[in-house]
């Protein structure tokens, strides 16, 4: 054929043959993987925004309810998720900074570790449970309210929010540290004038991220804020309407208007939480090029 | 200026030695101490930097510590103004009388220490701030707001930035050169009005014309401050330090440590050292 030896041949043939065809079907069933992953995403997206749109109007996000004649929207469930929404993120936001500051500036090094580990617990704490210790603690005795409904989803924020919070805080470099302490800058002069500016885009980011999260949930909710009037009020020590105890109710009734009510509702929390995800990566992203130098 | 004391090229083949020779200005005879290390010993953990290190340190000079790698000269200088207390494990024996006072004694409060003994790091650290603020900063907080737009141009131009940077001062300190970064960390460290600067290495991480820029400039700062400069490069020692503390590492029963091993005026250490090891070290013969 050649000059070349006989043995020494660059063409497949036998193992070599066997291998290379393991890879590509190995290959293949990696990117189906991923393609159903995205695919997943998409049919949902298309689903909910199919079924959402008819009923998707103006009149529709700026009106309330209404119990009799032609259907209302969904304005006073938008308005109480946004209060429950932004109490939960005036708790949570504080107190898991706060918490992430303790844990990478100030904590010895093994509190430090079983402090984390309980915020991953927290994590990881089912929702129903926090909507069903939030119901003993607050609602048992009392009355539902948007309070006990922002203090359980607080709970649920606050994990996601402090390790973002503490993930940014390790990127900080320490030379930074050490050039502020040098300087006879106290420890907590130093985290509050350097190190947490420095990390400003990437707490804003654990906080979209957590917000998006709570956004969606609805197990605490039910315990703490599903028994309302569908009226427009700002009254937080009472149940508000919110949109994920919305869309649960009205699509349990026998009614296909209602149906479709919460199809629409639905495309709006949705649109909401990619909202919220994609501003968080470009957030990100900023924080990114800023540390590095 | 002092004649003889400043090479405006740095001369990159010229032995220790001859730059020490050329330096003609004699010290002066009274010299006020500033630290007063007395047996001085750290440890991480297990492992000892430095024992036993005994050296005084004098007002309006410049002192080099030079030595080979892992002997302890970093550690020797970041006991000068307790930046070891934020390493976790480091402890401290001995006394660092600093006008008398023991550094380490009960009730000094090492953020006040820090106060008045600045430092300069060995990579340029600029905080992710405007140049402005990068100077202003530490004043601000400390209390010292009054004519602060002062302060801060004094600062840039005691570091001889000011004429480059005085038209972009809201520009982030980031956007400077090596040099010219430095030179800000420098203009931070004296905003605040120290009496000692402590560098470590300031001119490892620059080029040749960066660092000749920043060894002018220590000239120009002894006259207001009291210098410590860390630096492995001989050269720089030869041509900065009034006095040279030659550190290094000694292996007994098998435990590495550094300790000081000749401490005296420039000239003296690269030409006519009393111990053998200094002058393996600055001839070349070792590290």
């Amino acid at each position: 054929m050649s000059a070349v030896a006989p043995r020494l041949t660059l063409r497949t043939g036998g193992r070599l043959r066997r291998r290379r065809i393991v890879n590509r079907i190995m290959e293949a069933f990696g990117t189906a993987a991923a393609l159903l992953a995205v695919g997943v995403l998409v049919l949902v997206i298309i689903s909910v925004a199919v079924r959402g749109a008819p009923a998707l109007s103006w009149h529709f996000l700026t009106t309330p309810p209404s119990l009799f004649g032609p259907p209302g929207g969904i304005s006073s469930a938008i308005i109480g998720s946004a209060l429950i929404i932004g109490m939960a993120t005036a708790m949570a936001l504080p107190v898991g900074v706060l918490g992430a500051v303790y844990l990478t500036e100030l904590a010895p090094h093994r509190v430090a570790g079983v402090v984390q580990l309980c915020l991953d617990i927290l994590n990881g704490m089912p929702t129903i449970v926090t909507g069903i210790f939030v119901y003993g603690l607050l609602v048992v005795g009392h009355v539902q309210s948007a309070f006990a409904a922002a203090f359980a989803l607080a709970i649920v924020m606050l994990p996601l929010v402090a390790r973002a919070t503490q993930e940014v805080l390790l990127l900080v470099p320490q030379s930074l540290r050490e050039a502020s302490f040098a300087l006879g800058v106290s420890k907590w002069r130093t985290t509050v004038g350097v190190v947490l500016p420095t990390t400003l885009g990437g707490v804003l980011t654990g906080t979209v991220v957590a917000i998006a999260r709570a956004a969606g949930e609805t197990a605490p909710l039910l315990f703490t804020c599903s028994i309302f009037a569908p009226a427009v009020s700002t009254d937080v020590t009472h149940a508000l309407p919110n949109i994920p105890v919305l869309i649960f109710t009205y699509s349990e009734q026998p009614d296909k208007a209602l149906h479709a009510q919460a199809w629409a509702a639905a495309l709006v929390l949705m649109a909401f939480v990619l909202l919220a995800s994609l501003l968080a990566r470009v957030l990100l992203a900023r924080q990114r090029s800023k540390l590095a130098r | 200026m002092t004649p003889g004391t400043r090479t405006d090229t740095i001369p990159i083949d010229v032995a220790p030695v001859e730059i020490a020779q050329q330096r003609k200005a004699p010290l002066p005879e009274v010299r006020d101490v500033v630290f007063d290390v007395q047996s001085l010993s750290a440890t991480y953990g297990t492992t000892t930097a430095i024992s036993d290190v005994s050296l005084d340190v004098y007002r309006n000079l410049i002192t080099a510590v030079i030595g080979p790698s892992g002997c302890g000269k970093s550690t020797f200088i970041r006991c000068l103004n307790r930046m070891n207390d934020l390493v976790p494990g480091a402890k401290i024996d001995g006394k660092v009388l600093y006008h008398g006072e023991d550094l380490y004694g009960d009730g000094v409060d090492p953020v006040e220490v820090r106060r008045r003994i600045g430092m300069v790091f060995q990579r340029p650290n600029p905080f992710p701030k405007s140049i402005y603020d990068n100077v202003a900063w530490g004043p601000r907080v400390l209390g010292m707001r009054k004519g602060i737009d002062e302060r801060v141009e004094k600062a840039l131009r005691g570091a001889a930035l000011w004429d480059e940077v005085k038209d972009r001062l809201k520009k982030s300190g980031l956007s400077l050169s090596g040099g010219q970064q430095q030179r800000l960390c420098i203009a931070r460290a004296i905003a605040i009005e120290p009496e000692v600067l402590l560098l470590d290495e300031p001119a490892s991480a620059l080029d040749p014309i960066a660092t000749s820029s920043i060894e002018e400039l220590m000239h120009d700062l002894k006259r207001e401050y009291t210098l410590v400069i860390v630096t492995h490069n001989m050269q720089q020692a030869a041509r900065v330090a009034d006095l040279t503390a030659f550190f290094s590492l000694d292996v007994e029963d098998g435990r590495r440590s550094g300790v000081l091993v000749e401490y005296d005026t420039t000239e003296k250490v690269f030409t006519n050292p009393a111990d053998k090891r200094t002058e393996d070290y600055v001839t070349g013969r070792f590290g």
